[in-house]
């Protein structure tokens, strides 16, 4: 594992100096800023990338950054930069009426929920954070921590549309949460293993021996667990719990400046996860589409990277574009149509595994 | 196992919410997501408009006017003009009548582009909203050349207009209404046919017919219930009888008649009629005429009162002017289309699903300005 090779190579070099308590705390924080740096980069990025995608899809322009004095620099990519800029500089209100340790703590819970399943995410062969034989159920699991923090922020924020955003996340996410795993179990029957080093490594060999092209079910499996996770990470068509025209801003509305960065921060930072997930779970993750070609490192999280924001790219393309659900239709959906076709999914699976893999 | 029920909750919907269209407060009693009463208070945008005309002359009104309706100034300014000129009995010129017609169907276009933007954006769909408003904006460039003022016109004087106009206008309409007509079926398709908008928004809100009409409903949301009534086609006024267009009515195409999706469709409809109108008022549009011609030097109309209806964008606009022979009204009463859409709410949007209210209020396109007054 990563802390391993850190911790031995940290070892090697100033062991004499400090004790191996120290060299294994800090060859445990060296990942964790590296991981909070890449999240903080990506979100630049993906912001960015949203406002140009949006422009694009909407007949503007979008940040452009022209003229004479303070802009937002060439194509207006500091845009992001000026926002999370202007959030943190924000003033930092606490209604007086809220419950003021948990109306902190949510947007931390959620934060945590999004940066831990990062540990999970395999870029390379051996570009992980943390190996686990049980990486996939270890990231639906700390995703889960999503929900509560919404339901925290919904409830301490002690104002009714809160309340309301809240309450609708905490319904959709639970609700979400099962197709999603349920198409996740497909992949796991293929690959026979919940580890997603090995899941990317039993794809090995070309683009047709992703999990994805495996059988007919699996297409399906991998359409209901995009939506599901569309859902998991509020967007739209799922927005609702911070469904702007509705609930003003949902669980969100009490929130500003740096508190509601974090939660903006999350956002994306859990759509990539989802998207992660599904790059390695049905898309071969970092492995490239020819068999044995373009496939070094450096290239395998090129590979890993693409996929994922080809597929961020999709939730964006989809968030300007549709309108969005109604409660009930969400649930509806959810329980009515996903689940059954997630369940048909596995026996299916598991039949045509039988009958023509064995 | 019986029913829970729950405490209701009262919540305040409003006066700053981004989908109350300006500042109205709703007060709404809700169990859950289910709200079961709806009572609106109106009043954050009075601006005494009816007194105010009480104090000023006849000409000082119609900035008013523009200000009541702020989006669609072009069709107030209309209304006042034609009920000041029907009480001093005036007659404009053609090319006068025709130019007004232009004017108040390229603001029929940018208001309801407007209405079925936005109401789009109210239930999330925000780019459909933005490829509109990209298209009112060329109509609002329109306008700038012929008066200057982008959002307020003050353009229709009683007897005549403050500008003729300008060179180039007419091809510049043209060169519009040739690129936005195919636009109209991009709309349709991007929004009026998306499957999620269709569930959002057909069989929910139903106005049957009867009950639009005891409240008082005009416009495009009577239109949608299925009643054909138009007053450019039932009591025609200026020079509309002139022209050749359909009044699009609700026929529950995806739902029930009078469905919120009929009310989205019935506008884009008229969009259609609209463009078709302004082609004709352009085709005949008379070469010469001065617009200033039959206007009077003083504007002192005699004792009596008159009410004069006309269509606007919202539906039947009618001001009530009573005159006691000086140069100031001495009252003046306006009959506001979306006043009466917002008090059918209650009626016809109670029991449904708190999404489903802001989406009924959104299709039934109030302005508030005009609402206060």
């Amino acid at each position: 594992m990563t802390v391993d090779y850190i911790f031995d190579f940290l070892t090697g070099l100033l062991g004499g100096f400090l004790g191996s308590d120290y060299l294994l705390l800090a060859s445990m924080l060296i990942p964790c800023l590296a991981i909070f740096g890449f999240i903080t980069i990506y979100a630049l990025i993906v912001i960015y990338a949203e406002l140009k995608v949006s422009s694009f899809i909407q007949d503007k322009v979008g940040p452009m950054g022209q003229g004479v004095g303070l802009h937002a620099g060439k194509w207006g990519l500091l845009q992001p930069v000026a926002d999370a800029l202007k959030l943190l500089l924000k003033e930092d209100i606490i209604p007086s009426s809220a419950d003021r340790p948990l109306f902190i703590l949510a947007p931390f819970m959620i934060f945590i929920g999004a940066f831990i399943s990062f540990v999970a995410i395999p870029f390379g062969e051996s570009i992980i954070v943390a190996d686990l034989n049980i990486g996939l159920f270890y990231i639906l699991g700390v995703g889960s921590i999503a929900v509560l923090s919404l339901i925290l922020a919904g409830w301490a924020s002690n104002n009714k549309w809160s309340l309301y955003g809240g309450m609708r996340s905490a319904a959709q996410i639970v609700s979400y949460e099962i197709p999603a795993g349920l198409s996740l179990i497909v992949v796991i029957m293929l690959a026979g293993t919940l580890n997603l080093q090995d899941i990317i490594k039993y794809q090995e060999g070309g683009i047709f021996n992703w999990i994805i092209f495996d059988n007919p079910f699996v297409p399906i499996a991998f359409v209901v667990y995009f939506i599901s996770a569309l859902a998991e990470v509020n967007r739209t068509p799922f927005d609702l719990p911070e469904s702007e025209s509705e609930l003003v801003a949902g669980f969100a509305t009490e929130y500003s400046g740096m508190r509601y960065a974090f939660f903006f921060l999350s956002e994306y930072a859990n759509m990539f996860v989802v998207s992660a997930v599904a790059a390695a779970g049905f898309l071969g993750g970092w492995q490239s589409p020819f068999d044995g070609f373009m496939s070094t490192p450096a290239w395998s999280v090129f590979w890993m990277i693409s996929k994922t924001g080809f597929l961020i790219f999709v939730m964006i393309w989809l968030r300007w574009t549709l309108p969005r659900l109604r409660v009930d239709q969400l649930m509806n959906v959810c329980w009515k149509v996903f689940l059954p076709i997630a369940l048909l999914n596995i026996f299916g699976v598991a039949i045509w595994t039988v009958v023509f893999n064995s | 196992m019986g029913v829970v029920h729950g405490q209701e909750m009262v919540l305040n919907i409003g006066p700053q919410h981004p989908a109350t269209h300006g500042v109205l407060r709703l007060q709404v009693k809700t169990d859950g997501e289910v709200i079961s009463e709806i009572t609106p208070y109106l009043g954050y945008l009075h601006r005494c408009f009816e007194k105010h005309c009480e104090n000023v002359t006849y000409e000082q009104v119609i900035p008013f006017t523009d200000r009541c309706d702020y989006l669609a100034s072009m069709t107030m300014n209309f209304g006042y003009v034609v009920a000041v000129e029907k009480l001093m009995d005036i007659k404009v010129n053609d090319r006068v009548q025709h130019i007004r017609v232009i004017m108040a169907e390229l603001q029929r276009i940018a208001s309801h582009l407007l209405a079925t933007g936005v109401f789009g954006l109210d239930l999330g769909a925000f780019t459909p909203f933005l490829h509109m408003l990209r298209d009112r904006e060329r109509i609002i460039d329109l306008f700038e050349m012929t008066c200057g003022a982008r959002l307020l016109y003050n353009y229709m004087w009683v007897g005549g207009l403050s500008h003729d106009l300008p060179k180039g206008f007419v091809e510049a309409t043209l060169n519009f209404l040739d690129y936005f007509e195919p636009k109209i079926d991009e709309f349709e398709n991007l929004l009026g046919h998306n499957k999620i908008f269709v569930e959002r928004t057909a069989d929910i809100g139903i106005m049957p017919a009867e009950v639009a009409i005891n409240f008082g409903v005009t416009g495009p949301n009577l239109r949608a219930s299925g009643v054909n009534w138009d007053l450019r086609k039932d009591d025609p006024y200026s020079i509309y009888d002139k022209f050749d267009f359909n009044v699009p009515v609700g026929q529950g195409i995806k739902g029930t008649v009078g469905d919120s999706w009929d009310r989205f469709y019935v506008r884009l409809q008229e969009i259609r009629e609209s463009v078709k109108i302004v082609r004709q008022a352009i085709d005949q549009l008379p070469k010469d005429g001065d617009v200033h011609q039959s206007m009077p030097k003083k504007i002192r109309p005699p004792k009596g009162s008159i009410y004069s209806r006309t269509e606007s964008p919202r539906g039947d606009l009618g001001y009530y002017i009573e005159s006691d022979g000086s140069d100031t009204p001495s009252r003046l009463k306006m009959r506001s289309p979306a006043f009466t859409a917002l008090g059918v709410l209650d009626e016809i949007a109670g029991g449904w699903l708190m999404s489903d209210v802001l989406a009924i209020l959104g299709s039934l396109d109030i302005v508030l300005g005009e609402i206060d007054r």
